[in-house]
């Protein structure tokens, strides 16, 4: 039932905007990709082209080993969801779902008997048993989105597209779905790609997750490759919070302000560099040689999480560091920092 | 079903307005709605029963009432599917000229509505520019076996056929109007879900872009039938006024008033309202119905 998506050197421009720039990705059958990247970045054009809303200027989309650009909208059987859910409100939630199975020729169309029962299974795989007779305005958002679901999954799709389909949901229902789209994708294992711009929503649902960045590709890889290993400094920033710390490299050590702060690296040739620490690899320490001396200038509390604001000498941009709970600094206290893990890219 | 909930004059609202607004529709409401029709019927009444079933039943008073809701009813449909299709191609469509018709759109509202009947007159008579066009193409057809024929004879000015073409004129805004808004608002990938979904183009407009229009294009209907059911101004000048074949009834009334009829007209005026108003409200039914279901149309 689920075919690879393999996405080949796409270009697409809109009037003189580049939307795309030359993205290639490779989608093996059953996977559960996310298009993860800000506003602009071309993630919700890349979702339309493989549905064929939008066509490519240049490159192609095949589904196994079918160029895409030979199917109609119909014989390409893709089961897409929309941000605003996009339910026909005449229709109540029975039509809806099953608008895809009569709209099929005649000679592939289930009977009414066949559909009814096709309907009733998918609204309870939805968790929704019962609302049949319900209309679109009379449903919850999350209702309404899960009705999308099913609307999409009853014409048995090849492929399964959605664009940021928890968009419009409030932050509960958001995380409820999630894993329960999550648990779905489990049993019914359809390609599935999914369009996000909340980085929390793609490293915990998705296989793999796609970072796009200004109509390119910047990274494909498991949650844990791109947020442990960013391939680039926009992954790096992009995947939660970051600190950036100019640095000069020489040998296997990097310098901030004439003092070493990060030692055992082998990556980097010398020269000027970027270092990027995330606020949980930044430790208090009492003495240590790579340590950088700051003034602690703020604290903060952000959920579990407690952090403080320190301002290192020759630094203008305070950083942010994670404070474990046993350590509690004052507001002016001197401190050092000690750097436990850190990305270095070249510096731009 | 019992009620429990006490009547009350009004929604508690912390806001005030509602005394001065009710006062204010209600007067404005009476002086320019309800005494003048109340008068009205009183006239009609006044004539005894014997004279209102004389004048309700008399031919010409049929005849006449029969023109004007039948044309109204042809010209009100005509005007639901051309102006629907004029509404859609303005909203969906850009093409140089799309402002320039959009406004020419509203000139049957602006025009004196003799211009407009005195206009097309010239243009539909046998000798005008359209008319003669018309004319040879004259048919008469006959149903084989049946005494059932139809045709055309070349005519339009000075024929029931001229008093429906004054009255698509001068209901066609009222549809564009009210189906514009509703067009301009639909979303888009409502259109594009039910095409990945399999639906063919002609299933998808009708079966998901046109029934949301549906209400809209019904007030559109019904503003069209009102107006073309009242108008006199442009239809005289094209109808010929022929007793019995095309004339309409308002300009009947205006007849009986020059012969100083005035129960006689009463009469008339009042089965007019009584007719339309039954219609309005049979349509306003309808449209509250679907707004219950289908919320926010």
């Amino acid at each position: 039932m689920s075919v690879a998506v393999t996405i080949e050197a796409i270009e697409k421009r809109f009037e003189n905007f580049p939307a795309l720039r030359g993205v290639s990705l490779d989608i093996q059958p059953g996977e559960l990709v996310a298009l993860l990247g800000p506003s602009g970045s071309g993630k919700t054009t890349l979702l339309r082209l493989i549905a064929g809303l939008e066509e490519a200027d240049r490159g192609r989309v095949l589904f196994g080993e079918t160029d895409t650009r030979d199917l109609s909208l119909r014989e390409r059987r893709i089961g897409f969801v929309f941000q605003q859910y996009a339910l026909f409100k005449t229709m109540n939630v029975a039509d809806n779902i099953a608008f895809g199975l009569r709209s099929r020729p005649r000679d592939a169309r289930p009977d009414a008997a066949e559909i009814r029962k096709r309907v009733k299974d998918l609204l309870e795989l939805v968790q929704l048993p019962g609302l049949d007779k319900r209309y679109p305005s009379q449903l919850s958002g999350g209702q309404r989105q899960r009705v999308a679901l099913a609307r999409a999954l009853a014409i048995e799709p090849r492929v399964l597209l959605l664009d940021e389909p928890f968009g419009a949901l409030d932050a509960k229902v958001r995380k409820d779905l999630r894993a329960w789209l999550r648990e779905l994708h489990g049993r019914t294992g359809h390609t599935t790609v999914f369009v996000t711009h909340d980085q929390e929503e793609a490293l915990e649902l998705a296989d793999r997750v796609a970072i796009l960045n200004d109509g390119r590709i910047e990274q494909v890889g498991s949650a844990d490759d791109v947020y442990d290993h960013p391939a680039t400094p926009f992954v790096c920033e992009f995947l939660g919070e970051v600190n950036k710390l100019p640095v000069k490299v020489v040998g296997s050590q990097a310098f901030f302000d004439n003092r070493p702060v990060l030692g055992g690296l082998t990556q980097n040739q010398g020269g000027a560099a970027a270092l990027y620490v995330r606020p949980q690899h930044l430790r208090i320490v009492d003495e240590t040689p790579l340590a950088l001396p700051g003034t602690v200038e703020h604290l903060r509390r952000n959920g579990p999480l407690r952090r403080a604001e320190v301002a290192i000498d020759g630094l203008k941009k305070r950083l942010d560091v994670d404070l474990a709970s046993q350590v509690a600094p004052a507001i002016g206290e001197r401190v050092k920092l000690r750097i436990t893990h850190g990305n270095l890219f070249a510096a731009a | 079903m019992t009620v429990t909930a006490s009547f009350r004059w009004r929604e508690p609202s912390i806001l005030p307005g509602f005394g001065l607004a009710l006062g204010v529709t209600v007067t404005a409401l009476s002086l320019i709605v309800l005494i003048p029709l109340t008068g009205l019927f009183a006239k009609a009444a006044g004539a005894g029963p014997a004279d209102i079933w004389a004048v309700a039943t008399s031919p010409r008073t049929l005849a006449a009432l029969r023109l004007s809701f039948a044309g109204a009813l042809v010209a009100a449909l005509v005007n639901t599917v051309f102006g629907l299709i004029l509404a859609w191609v303005l909203v969906r469509y850009e093409f140089p000229g799309r402002r320039l018709i959009d406004a020419a759109v509203d000139l049957p509202f602006a025009l004196p509505t003799a211009v407009a009947g005195i206009s097309l007159a010239a243009i539909y008579a046998p000798n005008g520019w359209v008319g003669s066009w018309l004319a040879p193409l004259a048919f008469r057809v006959t149903i084989p076996f049946t005494d059932i024929a139809f045709g055309f004879d070349g005519k339009v000015a000075y024929t029931p056929l001229g008093v429906m073409v004054a009255l698509i004129f001068i209901g066609l805004p009222f549809v564009v109007r009210t189906v514009q808004p509703v067009l301009e608002e639909l979303q888009g990938d409502v259109e594009e879900a039910a095409a990945l979904l399999g639906a063919s183009r002609l299933r998808t407009v009708f079966c998901v872009v046109l029934p949301p229009v549906l209400p809209a294009l019904l007030t559109g209907f019904v503003l069209a039938f009102a107006r073309a059911v009242g108008e006199y101004g442009s239809v005289i000048f094209i109808a010929g006024n022929i007793p019995m074949v095309s004339e309409i009834a308002p300009l009947l009334i205006v007849i009986r008033l020059e012969q100083f009829d005035y129960a006689g007209a009463a009469v008339m005026a009042a089965m007019m309202l009584l007719i339309s108003f039954a219609l309005i409200l049979a349509v306003n039914l309808v449209q509250a119905k679907a707004r219950r279901r289908y919320g926010d149309v």
